[in-house]
């Protein structure tokens, strides 16, 4: 990006600035990685060019308002065209315009070049969270905002990184290029995490790349930014980066957990035991739509409580969850919990509130009805 | 109204139907002007009336007023309503009142088309506002109509996607009706470099309409389908391809962008020549540069389109293509600037909003050219210096537009002068207003506040109060322009033939008001 603060005649400015603007709540956030960086440069040198053709112009339009008017006696002249000055503003602004294309182009390969990785991170959109599959270290886990319903409804005091939390963060080593396989389960959404300069739309259906690199150890926060639904403004994308080593020590934690939760998949449950998991599998990801009380909201997401489904079989009810209904917001669940989250949940549904059906659904009934693909479907649980 | 009335039986015409009646058979292209005006000034206050929900919701983090999928409904009609409700029928209005008139014409080229044309809106009006109603509420989408998002919603996605069918056929029947009107039916020796730009914008303007509506109900139609019939154009699933439907929308919607803002150029270079009391500058240079503009509008979609996965030429194709649309459109306010210069000029009403377009939609190009350049689209891309962006051009350009034309022509059309005082109200209210809500919002955008989000984090409180505050100031003002407009129909002064002193053009040589039948003989051009 040396070329660009050399390019422009603001650029001097520029380079002394970036640091005080940086932190200011009037510019892009403070750059994380060189594509931001070089973004937030391209933004400014983009700025101080309009700015000086906008003073130009409209100081000559307001020169003329206050001179030329009727009022102080002016005279209008008759002159109504001008072959030679037409042709030279058309000129001037076109080499302005290859003045301000010769950089971005640059920075646009930059960004898209997305070779050589240290690691690869697939991330998958869901209504409306997150999902991360660490391809090198074999880690999945989904990300859900962790702020309370009762922040967002007014009835707590509001936090300091209120919507911009999650349960579960990603995870990456500072100084690491970073490559992103990006798609999506159900609509389209997009990653965004500002300081990084990494925005990439997840389309279902097709697997998109983007890349960074982030400079400095801390937590970068953004959201998904391509309108997904009701709750599309409650998706909000954390990354935590950290030393080689603290990476390494929460890759190998992230493993001890997944082997303990594949673990649970194997045994038999009490109903208690369910209907307490069950609890908390509902309000992360049923919660947004068939609401806490289990009634739903009329027209647009049905009740759970006293639905034929949750009270009708129980084969029935774990065909819903597993594939979700097409055509509708309901998702397929399948593929984003393991089978002892789909038995909790469903247990749950079958004896929360007006639904008193007193059955329960095992492990191993999930890994039957999902036909023989069980190992291979269910991601770890979290 | 009535005066026009009576002037029609003075020509001794067959006996017309009155009241209601006479509204739904007319073919009168001044009458069809003024249900279009009207049209669009209910749909204002419907649609604004939903920005202002919108803007109480965001005042202050945490959910009040809305349920977040009520919150989607709102941002959804907003934009739909005010494009396809309000923006388009102004801009026909105008188009039936003032074509017409310009050309020396005795009306529109297919009066009984004109009459469909206008007729069959209001119905997919109410298709629209209905679905509030129905179960599931309004479309919630978003107006773009991405799937599979737009895949999973009620019937109402099914309405919505009429009503555009609807709106589309009626755009389409309106530009076939004025492309003909100005090939064939100008004044004797009224050559297409001599007419008005106005209709020289407009000209254009149908052009695009022709070429892109079609597409638009390609897309919604392929919707539809995919919603009802089992088709999976954009189902991944079914091997579709969701980021096809965003490449025909944007097809469409790209034009449409100048479709919104070409009769707004039109309109401004109507007005400025007048109150600089100088001829337009440049007039050969507009009429190629609105061209160039149209032209270049198809090339550009996908600009978009920039974080959905482009290849790198792809990406460097639409960032070229676009940024060379800031040369036509640097012309065109260079134009308008050397019009003033050394003009003569005064500040009525029109002037001021004439004035107000030029400084401020620049703004919204200056923003434009910034998001031009692809790797800062990509960070600004659906946040609010996006939502910034379209408003300095749709609101402070097309809307501004619109009024500075309603205060330029409405003595023409009324016989009848407005309120000065009220207008000049009206004006610096909107004005100051205006700025207070958008300005702000290129501050939340390059944040990192994404839009149409129904909820944010703290840091963005402040500017979101600031625009919410202005939302208010600039929506209630919108009171004071509808008194002026009722005032003026209703008495006032009564206004001269030529209305403005610097006025040019065949409108002026016919009385205020307009009578109900004009230049049934052809004029005869000086």
């Amino acid at each position: 990006m040396k070329s660009i603060g050399q390019a422009g005649t603001g650029a001097l400015a520029l380079g002394a600035s970036q640091a005080v603007l940086a932190d200011y709540a009037y510019n892009l956030q403070t750059p994380a990685s060189q594509v931001a960086a070089d973004v937030f440069q391209l933004h400014n040198l983009i700025m101080l060019v309009c700015l000086g053709i906008f003073v130009v112009v409209f100081g000559a339009m307001f020169y003329s308002l206050i001179k030329h008017r009727k009022s102080v006696g002016h005279k209008a002249a008759h002159f109504h065209e001008n072959t030679t000055v037409e042709i030279i503003w058309t000129v001037i602004p076109f080499v302005i315009l290859v003045g301000m294309a010769y950089p971005a182009a640059k920075v646009v390969i930059d960004m898209k070049d997305t070779s050589d990785p240290d690691m690869t991170v697939k991330i998958t959109g869901y209504q409306w969270k997150w999902g991360y599959d660490y391809l090198n270290d074999g880690i999945s886990f989904t990300s859900s905002l962790s702020t309370p319903r009762a922040q967002i409804e007014g009835k707590a005091a509001k936090g300091e990184h209120y919507l911009l939390e999650v349960d579960e963060p990603m995870v990456v080593p500072v100084g690491k290029r970073v490559r992103l396989l990006i798609t999506a389960n159900d609509v389209i959404h997009s990653w965004w995490v500002p300081a990084l300069g990494a925005k990439q739309d997840a389309i279902p259906g097709f697997i998109r790349d983007s890349w960074f690199k982030a400079d400095k150890i801390g937590t970068y926060r953004g959201q998904c930014v391509e309108l997904c639904g009701k709750d599309h403004g409650f998706m909000p994308i954390v990354v935590e980066v950290v030393s080689e080593d603290d990476y390494r020590a929460w890759v190998a934690q992230k493993q001890g957990a997944a082997q303990a939760a594949a673990a649970d998949g194997a045994r038999a449950f009490e109903v208690a035991e369910l209907v307490e998991r069950g609890e908390k599998v509902y309000l992360a990801n049923c919660a947004a739509c068939h609401q806490a009380d289990g009634r739903g909201l009329p027209g647009a997401f049905p009740a759970i409580s006293g639905s034929p489904v949750a009270t009708g079989p129980l084969a029935g009810h774990i065909e819903v969850v597993l594939n979700g209904r097409p055509g509708t917001a309901m998702a397929a669940f399948g593929g984003q919990l393991s089978d002892a989250d789909i038995a909790a949940v469903v247990t749950y549904q079958r004896n929360a509130w007006n639904n008193k059906m007193g059955d329960l659904a095992q492990p191993a009934e999930i890994a039957a009805a999902r036909g023989g693909a069980a190992e291979a479907a269910a991601p770890a649980a979290q | 109204m009535s005066d026009a009335a009576h002037a029609h039986e003075a020509h001794g015409h067959h006996a017309q139907p009155t009241g209601i009646m006479r509204w739904l058979t007319t073919t009168n292209h001044k009458d069809i002007g003024t249900l279009y005006l009207f049209f669009s000034l209910i749909m204002l206050f419907a649609a604004g009336s939903m920005a202002l929900m919108i803007r109480a919701e965001l005042f202050q983090p945490g959910m009040q007023l809305t349920h977040p999928d009520f919150f989607n409904q709102l941002t959804t009609m907003h934009g739909l309503i005010m494009i396809f409700g309000v923006i388009m029928p102004a801009f026909s209005g105008f188009a039936n009142w003032q074509v017409p008139l310009m050309l020396g014409a005795p009306d529109m080229a297919f009066p009984r088309m004109n009459n469909w044309a206008f007729w069959i809106l209001p119905v997919a009006g109410i298709l629209l506002m209905v679905s509030f109603l129905l179960p599931g509420g309004a479309v919630a989408g978003g107006w773009t109509m991405y799937p599979p998002l737009f895949i999973q919603g009620g019937i109402s996605y099914d309405l919505t996607i009429l009503a555009v069918h609807i709106m589309g056929l009626s755009s389409i029947m309106g530009s076939i009706n004025i492309i003909t009107t100005i090939l064939n039916m100008r004044a004797p020796g009224l050559t297409l470099m001599k007419m008005p730009l106005f209709c020289w914008t407009w000209l254009i303007t149908a052009y695009l309409l022709i070429a892109t509506m079609p597409v638009l109900a390609g897309a919604v139609t392929m919707l539809l389908t995919d919603r009802n019939f089992g088709t999976h154009f954009f189902n991944a699933a079914g091997g579709g391809d969701p980021v096809m439907f965003q490449h025909i929308f944007w097809f469409f919607a790209h034009p449409e962008v100048y479709i919104l803002i070409l009769p707004a150029f039109g309109i401004v270079s109507q007005i400025i020549p007048t109150f600089a009391r100088k001829p337009l500058f440049g007039y050969a240079s507009m009429v190629y540069a609105t061209a160039s503009i149209a032209i270049l509008s198809f090339i550009v979609w996908a600009h978009h389109m920039f974080t959905v996965g482009m290849p790198v030429a792809g990406q460097l194709f639409f960032m070229f293509s676009t940024m060379l649309i800031a040369v036509p459109t640097g012309v065109k306010v260079f134009n308008w600037v050397a019009t003033m210069w050394r003009g003569s000029l005064t500040f009525e009403t029109p002037m001021l909003f004439a004035i107000a377009f030029v400084c401020l939609f620049t703004i919204g190009g200056f923003s434009g050219l910034v998001l031009a350049i692809a790797p800062v689209d990509i960070q600004l891309h659906d946040t609010y210096y996006v939502v910034a962006h379209f408003h300095y051009v749709l609101v402070s350009g097309a809307l501004f537009s619109i009024f500075a034309g309603i205060y330029y022509w409405l003595p023409k059309w009324t016989g009848h002068m407005y309120d000065e005082t009220l207008g000049k109200w009206h004006f610096w209210l909107s004005v100051i207003g205006m700025n207070i809500v958008f300005f702000p919002m290129h501050f939340l955008g390059l944040a990192g506040m994404p839009r149409r989000i129904p909820d944010y984090a703290l840091q963005f409180t402040e500017f979101n109060q600031i625009a919410t505050v202005g939302a208010f100031i600039f929506g209630f003002s919108q009171l004071i322009f509808l008194a002026v407009v009722l005032k003026a129909i209703r008495g006032g002064a009564r206004a001269s033939a030529r209305v403005w002193e610097g006025a040019e053009g065949l409108e002026w040589t016919v009385p205020s008001p307009a009578p109900y039948h004009t230049f049934e003989v052809a004029p005869v051009l000086k």
